[in-house]
């Protein structure tokens, strides 16, 4: 394809261009940081006119969420962004978004949710809203990110799929860093979007369709188990996206990233930015004979489980890193996958780790810690926390 | 620069000095040269006058760890007052390199930072520079201009082009100061 540009940007304003050359029919936003460079940034593009988008600028961010529900089950092609605090005050119109079917794209900008307050990332915000019956795809780099919105619109509006997209990326490690993005010229863009052909949209006045009635328990339930259908439709029309996009950018991935695992012993599992460091170390300790490999989980929901079970049956050992917490019992990657492994006929050790909370770094040395301890067979019934200050007494290890 | 091998930069600065916009301009310069880059700020409490750190890789290869930079093999210290409270040191490689914004002999500043053999010092006078080409004190130019001594990949031209170029609202006069400011930190900075 031509005209393909490269250039120094972020995730943030990868995001942002990417609503550019969508143009989406309608964005109501409310910002709040470290997403705050989306609506900024679109903002300019609808004052200077370089999109023909319906900016509602609303006075909280349930407003926000509200506004592009209303919008999308009109029949508009609608996109947003938020982060932490500003996620939670959604959380009450987000079931209600996937129940109607409303195909938004949401650009959620991971970061802790306080107290104490923090500005800086861990996966609390995207995990609180994991049953909420969205889509949810981790970034690991600006690249992705971008490529990760045009695929979520056109994953989001398939009749077949008909659910709402958060494409997440990690806050300021992803949101904040300047790095070279290749952009699509905006006619491949568009021509790869096409135009929102919305099932029962509001504005239909020809077929009148009601949206937001009321059903007791002789519909409910078959309601949800629709919504169910979509969101497992998600892989195989995944794949087809995937590899139509790719054949414009010469980029594809897979719902699970696998990074040296087929021959691998041992496996980090873990998602977004921090998965980067960790292929790094693999190198390192391939180097040193050590057959380690990384998995990086990008969709989170539909969860993976069949690419997991065949990426780790056989190994030697797992470990499993969670940059967030759920008090008092596993964290969701960790759930998730010793769920997907207990239907393995071997099975596959498993160390739940905990890393990163409230933007705390995750170094090199710390992966290279978790693969020897997998070599040396050193496993703990408790979750193990990394990089975490503790009394030495009180260090289960 | 060696092949494969990542090169990593710490910026030590303070709050409205342009350490963060500096650290965005040589990634851009860099990039444009054909480097694969990063550059990141740390993010704290945003204020006139904090110390702050901001961070660049430079490489011929994919970019992958997102980590802080923990020992970096070139740091540049953009506010005279932080070769004492900021620790430019910390972690640092032995043959690291140290561009410094002092009024300081290069020798004598070695000297006092205590640095191994390998190491180098790359002293400018940069708010010097910058008060006679610009009348205020906006060191970024000449630091550029000296970084171009260290990333010998990418002429002093490319640097002085890059700056420029997003002024490209202020008066002539404005950016013939800035590129010349520019030059002179590359001519000026002294090697010990």
């Amino acid at each position: 394809m031509s005209n393909k540009r490269r250039e120094m940007t972020s995730g943030n304003l990868a995001f942002a261009e990417a609503m550019r050359q969508i143009n989406p029919d309608v964005v109501a936003a409310y910002p709040i940081t470290p997403s705050t460079d989306i609506p900024v940034r679109f903002a300019e593009f609808v004052a200077n006119g370089q999109v023909d988008s319906e900016y509602v600028a609303v006075e909280s961010e349930h407003s926000a969420i509200t506004a592009c529900v209303g919008a999308s089950v009109a029949g508009a092609r609608v996109m947003t962004a938020s982060s932490a605090n500003g996620v939670a005050l959604m959380h009450e119109i987000f079931p209600i978004a996937s129940a109607f079917r409303a195909p938004i794209v949401f650009g959620l900008v991971n970061r802790c949710l306080g107290a104490p307050v923090n500005i800086h990332c861990d996966h609390s915000d995207s995990m609180a809203e994991r049953d909420s019956g969205w889509i949810q795809i981790y970034c690991e780099d600006a690249q992705e990110v971008y490529d990760s919105v045009l695929l979520a619109v056109r994953l989001a509006e398939h009749k077949k799929v008909l659910t709402p997209v958060f494409v997440c990326q990690d806050g300021f490690i992803t949101s904040h860093c300047f790095e070279p993005v290749e952009f699509l010229a905006d006619d491949a863009v568009k021509k790869f979007v096409g135009v929102r052909d919305p099932q029962y949209p509001l504005l239909d006045v020809d077929n009148p369709v009601s949206y937001g009635s009321f059903t007791m328990s002789e519909y409910y339930f078959e309601i949800k188990r629709n919504q169910i259908e979509g969101i497992n439709n998600v892989p195989k029309v995944y794949r087809e996206l995937s590899a139509e996009l790719a054949k414009e950018t010469g980029r594809e991935y897979p719902m699970v990233d696998a990074y040296r695992a087929d021959d691998a012993d041992y496996l980090i599992i873990i998602m977004s930015s921090a998965s980067g460091v960790v292929k790094d170390v693999v190198d390192e300790m391939r180097e040193d004979g050590v057959k380690a490999g990384c998995l990086r989980v990008r969709f989170f929901r539909p969860f993976p489980k069949d690419d997991l079970m065949r990426l780790v049956n056989g190994k030697k050992g797992v470990a499993v890193l969670d940059r967030c917490l759920s008090i008092g019992g596993s964290a969701p990657l960790a759930a998730e996958v010793k769920a997907a492994l207990y239907g393995l006929e071997r099975r596959v050790p498993v160390q739940e780790y905990v890393f990163g909370l409230g933007g705390r770094d995750f170094y090199p040395k710390d992966a290279i810690d978790v693969f020897c301890k997998l070599a040396d067979d050193n496993y703990s019934p408790s979750v193990r926390y990394i990089g975490l200050r503790e009394k030495e007494e009180e260090n289960v290890y | 620069m060696e092949k494969g091998k990542t090169i990593e930069v710490r910026w030590h600065g303070r709050g409205g000095q342009g350490a963060k916009s500096a650290s965005a301009i040589l990634a851009e310069v860099l990039f444009e040269g054909g480097k694969h880059v990063q550059a990141f700020p740390e993010y704290g409490a945003e204020r006139q006058g904090a110390p702050m750190r901001a961070y660049n890789r430079v490489s011929d290869r994919p970019i992958r760890r997102r980590c802080g930079v923990q020992n970096p093999n070139i740091v540049v210290v953009v506010d005279p007052t932080m070769v004492e409270s900021a620790n430019p040191c910390e972690g640092c490689a032995k043959d690291a390199v140290y561009l410094v914004n002092t009024p300081e002999d290069a020798k004598t500043l070695r000297e006092r930072m205590h640095l191994s053999q390998r190491a180098k010092v790359l002293a400018v006078d940069a708010t010097k520079i910058t008060l006679e080409e610009l009348g205020q004190n906006r060191p970024n130019a000449p630091i550029l201009g000296a970084l171009s001594r260290i990333f010998t990949d990418v002429s002093v031209d490319n640097f002085a082009d890059h700056f420029t170029k997003k002024m490209k609202k202020l008066p002539q006069n404005v950016i013939d100061a800035n590129r010349r400011a520019i030059l002179r930190g590359r001519e000026e900075a002294v090697l010990a």
